[in-house]
């Protein structure tokens, strides 16, 4: 099959490359752009592990043609950080509250906590709880994936993070 | 997983798609936000050799009032349902689905016309379309048509669908101020597709039911309007021995499919216990 010519801004620098059609999102970061922050956890669409930013939308982008992103504005982790390389409130909460074991979902889990900080800059625990449900840690370490959440939430809003009580 | 090869289009108007997709004929699927679809080529349980991508087309998209009717257009997202002032005003039901539906990345893509027209039996949407007299606009080379969602199933994948026709939008009578609704959804996990669930939409009048719809999602191969439990509870207060009748009419038209999410049995009785629930749930709100 003949491969489409496709353009898009990834991490905020204009990107090119050839694809087939039906070459997944994924693939196109991963291997063409090598881009291998992005992870590629079940394939299935359960997991999230490949979770990046769209045009303000959180997807996974194994569920997507690179094709379909052609002219879309992305985020992936290796955007997260500043350009020297200080981190993002997200993931210095990941770094201060443990919130990874094995780091695997990790990328999947800082992209879509980006974009619902964004929709929702102080969620509840339960709103934190429902916005990760398209994420799996399969370490299991939700309970700090919250509070790195929670922890990211109170410093962009400048307030001092507060632990509830057990 | 990478799926079998096709040809990518990406049509720009309604008049296009439909073009293609008669021309292109069988080997020709139409591409919504691509969440039950793309999952079926990686395992190569579908594979279609043209993809006409729908999301070029401006006119398939948006939320609008005409009089007393809500038109959604067809790539209009499960996210921006939710986001939707004028759906949290009319058709609140809508919100309380599209939450329980897959998750929130599933959501941003997912689209409420592939949900209705895909014929999935665990898709949410088709009942409560059924349960709100709903209807879609066809589009094909011949013409538009619009079909009735209660007319609209006819089997698992098997819908009144034509080869080369479009979904392009969803109709739906607004219900009236004060109405109680509720969709009960019971499944295994969050994402998953229901083991039972029901929708109510009903009206009260001096504490008892004066109009009552429900409708029952994977209960069979296709979305069911349960008419006689409907009907079982109009005039009543929703007493225990009128929601147990209730429960028992809709159950004697399920028929699910034994799998993962139980056997027959099961699934009937908490098909049972979504429908008692959700009247409970419709009727408290309800003013």
């Amino acid at each position: 099959m003949a491969k489409t010519h496709i353009t898009m801004k990834v991490n905020g620098a204009e990107v090119e490359g050839l694809a087939e059609p039906r070459t997944l999102l994924v693939h196109f970061i991963r291997e063409n752009l090598s881009l291998t922050g992005t992870h590629i956890g079940c394939e299935t669409t359960h997991c999230g592990a490949c979770t990046i930013d769209i045009d303000g939308m959180s997807v996974k982008s194994c569920t997507m043609f690179a094709v379909q992103a052609e002219g879309s504005d992305i985020t992936t982790i290796e955007g997260m950080a500043s350009a020297d390389g200080s981190l993002s409130a997200l993931q210095e909460g990941f770094r201060m509250m443990h919130g990874l074991q094995c780091g695997f979902c990790t990328p999947g889990m800082i992209l879509r906590a980006h974009r619902l900080l964004q929709e929702n800059p102080s969620p509840s625990e339960e709103e934190i709880r429902m916005g990760i449900s398209g994420n799996i840690c399969r370490c299991t370490g939700y309970q700090n994936i919250v509070r790195a959440i929670q922890y990211a939430a109170a410093k962009i809003n400048g307030v001092e993070f507060r632990e509830a009580a057990e | 997983m990478i799926p079998g090869p096709f040809s990518y289009h990406r049509p720009a108007t309604v008049a296009d798609a439909v073009k293609l997709l008669s021309t292109l004929g069988d080997e020709a699927r139409p591409l919504a936000g691509g969440h039950s679809l793309v999952p079926m080529m990686k395992l190569r349980l579908a594979s279609p050799e043209h993809l006409v991508d729908l999301h070029g087309v401006a006119g398939l998209k948006g939320i609008r009032r005409d009089g007393n009717t809500i038109v959604i257009g067809a790539m209009t997202t499960q996210h921006e349902l939710l986001a939707s002032d004028e759906i949290g005003k009319s058709l609140p039901i809508l919100d309380e689905t599209a939450l329980l539906i897959a998750d929130p990345q599933v959501r941003y893509r997912g689209t409420i016309g592939g949900n209705v027209a895909n014929g999935d039996p665990g898709n949410d949407m088709p009942a409560l379309m059924m349960t709100l007299g709903g209807s879609y606009r066809l589009e094909g080379n011949a013409g538009g048509r619009d079909v009735a969602a209660s007319e609209f199933y006819q089997g698992a994948y098997f819908t009144a669908l034509e080869p080369g026709e479009l979904l392009t939008a969803i109709s739906i009578p607004v219900p009236p101020v004060g109405h109680g609704y509720a969709y009960e959804k019971l499944k295994r996990k969050v994402g998953d597709y229901a083991t039972a669930a029901a929708a109510v939409v009903l009206t009260m009048a001096g504490g008892k039911v004066a109009t009552c719809q429900i409708g029952l999602t994977n209960l069979a191969e296709t979305p069911l309007l349960a008419e006689d439990a409907a009907k079982a509870v109009i005039g009543t207060s929703l007493d225990p021995a009128t929601l147990k009748k209730a429960a028992a009419a809709a159950e004697a038209i399920m028929s699910p499919a034994a799998d993962a999410r139980g056997p027959v049995e099961y699934r009937k009785h908490v098909g049972g216990i979504m429908v008692m629930r959700a009247l409970q749930r419709a009727a408290g709100r309800a003013s």
